[in-house]
């Protein structure tokens, strides 16, 4: 008899060490990476806010901060993050509606998020280096 | 008569077996509320998150006076009031269900609490400064 206390730790599904790596399993793992940046994001959101109510000053520190290369590399990993997960959320949203769940239409819908992030970021970043520049 | 006195005391509409219930384990059945929530939340977060990023693009190499001038407009006052309630709503369900997958000591329990408190702090703050603005200061 096997005494319960000698019992070996059972496995724990998912267990993303045994698997190979797949877009559907990435694209999960990636939609809440970005969604934990995402409330660092929010974070420094109310800071740029608290900043701008105390005044010129205060709020020039944090514009400063932003500006720098540091800040901009932030920014742009930042606006990637809210893309990725504004259009993982919209497939996440789509499956809840019991549609899109064919191998197909999950490699499909993968693959627009991937491809919608990544055109998104650039538009938006083009567009305000046109405006600013 | 064995099983008699059983179903006299166990409920069978609980799937829970005598020790995990005995434990308190299992399902606190709050999950279709929480879950309901974060879809609620991430509705709302479309159309805010765009407004966002539009009115970023729009304020870029603006000073502090277009900054005033931009967020003391009605529109963009009540989208950023919503935009901080949303996100921070969402924030705390999402980081809840990541703190439960991850952690699975006491430590749990502090967590989550600390993100609770830290995300109605941070939006309470976030508001007050977005309606200081709006009144002028």
């Amino acid at each position: 008899m096997i005494a319960p206390k000698t019992k070996r730790p059972r496995p724990l599904s998912p267990n993303i060490q045994n698997y190979r790596p797949q877009l559907t399993s990435v694209l999960s793992i990636v939609n809440r990476i970005t969604g934990v940046a995402l409330s660092g994001a929010a974070v420094v959101l109310v800071v740029w806010l608290l900043a701008g109510a105390s005044g010129p000053q205060a709020y020039a520190v944090v514009q400063g901060a932003i500006a720098s290369w540091i800040g901009q590399i932030a920014l742009f990993g930042c606006t990637f993050a809210l893309f990725q997960h504004l259009c993982g959320g919209i497939r996440h949203l789509v499956w809840d509606t019991v549609h899109g769940y064919e191998l197909r239409s999950i490699y499909l819908s993968g693959w627009a998020v991937v491809a919608a992030s990544v055109v998104l970021t650039i538009a938006v970043w083009s567009t305000a280096l046109f405006m600013g520049g | 008569m064995d099983r008699e006195q059983q179903g006299s005391r166990v409920d069978h509409r609980d799937m829970r077996s005598s020790s995990v219930r005995a434990q308190g384990l299992g399902s606190a059945k709050g999950g279709a509320e929480h879950w309901w929530a974060e879809r609620v939340s991430a509705v709302a977060l479309v159309p805010l998150t765009l407004w966002f990023v539009a009115s970023m693009i729009a304020l870029t190499d603006s000073d502090h006076a277009g900054f005033i001038a931009w967020l003391s407009s009605p529109l963009a006052t009540i989208m950023m009031i919503l935009l901080l309630i949303a996100s921070f709503h969402h924030t705390a369900l999402g980081l809840q269900v990541v703190i439960e997958d991850y952690i699975h000591s006491g430590a749990k329990f502090a967590a989550v609490i600390a993100v609770r408190l830290g995300c109605f702090a941070l939006a309470s703050a976030g508001v007050v400064a977005t309606l200081r603005i709006a009144m002028g200061g």
